[in-house]
C-alpha cells in the first residue's frame, strides 16, 4: 500500500499545485491530506466536467493541474476530454479510482469497470495503471505526456492508497 | 436590445482582461466584432465555460477574468454556480447573454423564460447579481461589477435575433489556447490580491 501523504508529496514536488475533483472511498486518503497541504488548493467540484473546465483554466492560468475522481465520472468528462483538453492541447493529470475493476464490487460499478480502460483507449487518453511498485515511474510518465500538453489518467485500483472514511 | 447591441455596448469597454467564451453564437458575435488575444473561444464543451472562467479566476487573483456565458450553458452547468459562489473570486465577472432559446442550432427554447438566472445566481451566493433588459443599462451594470468586489453576475436579456450568416471561429484550438495564455502570461511575484 502507498501512503497518501507521501504520494501527495511527489505531486507537490513535481510541480503540481491545483487540485480538484469528486471524492470515491479509494481516493479518500488523498483528498484528506491534500485539503490539510497548505498553499495548495483543494476545490470540492459539483461534477467530474466541471473539474476538467476547472483545471483547463487553472493550466491556462500558469497552474499544473490534478483532477481526482471516479470511474462512474468518466461518462460525464468524456466530452470535455475530446472537445477540450485533446484538441486545444491542454493537460491535466487525472487520478481516477477504479470501481468495479474485475467484477467484483457493488452492481453500479461492474459495466463501467469493465469498459473502463476501452473507453480511455477509444478516447485517446493515455493512462497507467498505478501500484506501490510502479508509482514513481507512472509518475514520471505522467509528467512527460504533460510536458508534451496531453492529459494522463492514474488508474487506482481498490487498495492502492490508504483510505480516511 | 439584439444580442449583438449587447457585444457592442460591452466589448469597446474591454481592456486586456481574458475573456472566456461558450459556445455557439457568444463566441461568433464576439470574434466577429472583434477578435482579441484575450479572448477564449470555447467552440464546443457546452456547459463549461464558468468552470474554465473560474480556474482562470482562482489561478490569477491580479486579473479581472470575465466570462461572457449563454442561459443554455448556465442551466447545464448550475452546479458551477455554487462552486464560484463557495470560492467566492473576487476578481470574477460572470456576464449572461440570455436569449431563451438555444440560437445557434435553430431558436429551441430554452428553460431560462421561465427561471430567472440572475436569482439563482444570487441564491447561490454570489454578492452581486444584476440583469438589465435595455441597452443603455448595459454599461453602468458592466462597470458597477468591473469596478466591485465580485464574483458579479451580469443576465444581459437579449432578443433571439442572431444572424446564422455571422462567421465562425477561424483559429485552430491551438491556436486560441496559446493566444490565450500569451495574453495573460505569467503573475507577477507578490501580485495576490
Amino acid at each position: 500500500m502507498l501512503s497518501s501523504q507521501n504520494f501527495v508529496d511527489q505531486l507537490t514536488d513535481k510541480g503540481f499545485n491545483f487540485f480538484t475533483g469528486v471524492p470515491c472511498s479509494l481516493l479518500s486518503g488523498l483528498i484528506s491530506c491534500l485539503e490539510k497541504t497548505p498553499d495548495v488548493p483543494y476545490i470540492p467540484a459539483v461534477r467530474e466536467d466541471a473539474a476538467v473546465g476547472l483545471c483547463a483554466g487553472a493550466y491556462m492560468a500558469g497552474s499544473l493541474p490534478v483532477l481526482l475522481m471516479q470511474n462512474s465520472g468518466l461518462g460525464y468528462c468524456l466530452n470535455a476530454f475530446t472537445s477540450l483538453n485533446l484538441i486545444y492541447k491542454i493537460p491535466t493529470l487525472v487520478i481516477m479510482s477504479w470501481r468495479g475493476c474485475g467484477g467484483n464490487d457493488a452492481p453500479e460499478h461492474i459495466i463501467m469497470g469493465k469498459i473502463n480502460e476501452d473507453l480511455l483507449k477509444a478516447a485517446g487518453m493515455d493512462y497507467a495503471v498505478i501500484t506501490p511498485e510502479n508509482h514513481r515511474d507512472v509518475l514520471e510518465r505522467a509528467v512527460r505526456k504533460i510536458n508534451e500538453e496531453l492529459p494522463f489518467t492514474l488508474l487506482v485500483k481498490k487498495g492502492i492508497f490508504d483510505e480516511r472514511h | 436590445m439584439k444580442g449583438t447591441e449587447a457585444f457592442q455596448e460591452l466589448i469597446p469597454l474591454l481592456k486586456d482582461q481574458p475573456v472566456v467564451h461558450a459556445n455557439g453564437y457568444i463566441c461568433r458575435e464576439s470574434f466577429q466584432l472583434q477578435d482579441r488575444e484575450a479572448n477564449f473561444y470555447m467552440i464546443g464543451l457546452m456547459g463549461l465555460a464558468s468552470s474554465i472562467g473560474l480556474g482562470v479566476a482562482l489561478c490569477r487573483p491580479d486579473k479581472k477574468v470575465i466570462i461572457f456565458d449563454g442561459d443554455g450553458n448556465v442551466l447545464m452547468s448550475m452546479g458551477t454556480l455554487a462552486m464560484i459562489a463557495a470560492t467566492a473570486p473576487k476578481n470574477l465577472v460572470h456576464i449572461v447573454f440570455d436569449n431563451q432559446v438555444y440560437e445557434s442550432t435553430g431558436s429551441q427554447r430554452s428553460l431560462s423564460g421561465s427561471v430567472p438566472l440572475e436569482e439563482v445566481a444570487r441564491s447561490s451566493g454570489y454578492p452581486v447579481a444584476l440583469k438589465v433588459s435595455k441597452k443603455e443599462e448595459v454599461k453602468p451594470a458592466f462597470e458597477k461589477l468591473m469596478n466591485g468586489d465580485g464574483p458579479g453576475f451580469l443576465l444581459i436579456k437579449v432578443d433571439p435575433v442572431f444572424d446564422p450568416k455571422t462567421g465562425r471561429v477561424t483559429h485552430t484550438p491551438e491556436e486560441i489556447k496559446t493566444r490565450f495564455m500569451n495574453a495573460l502570461g505569467r503573475r507577477e511575484e507578490g501580485s495576490r490580491n
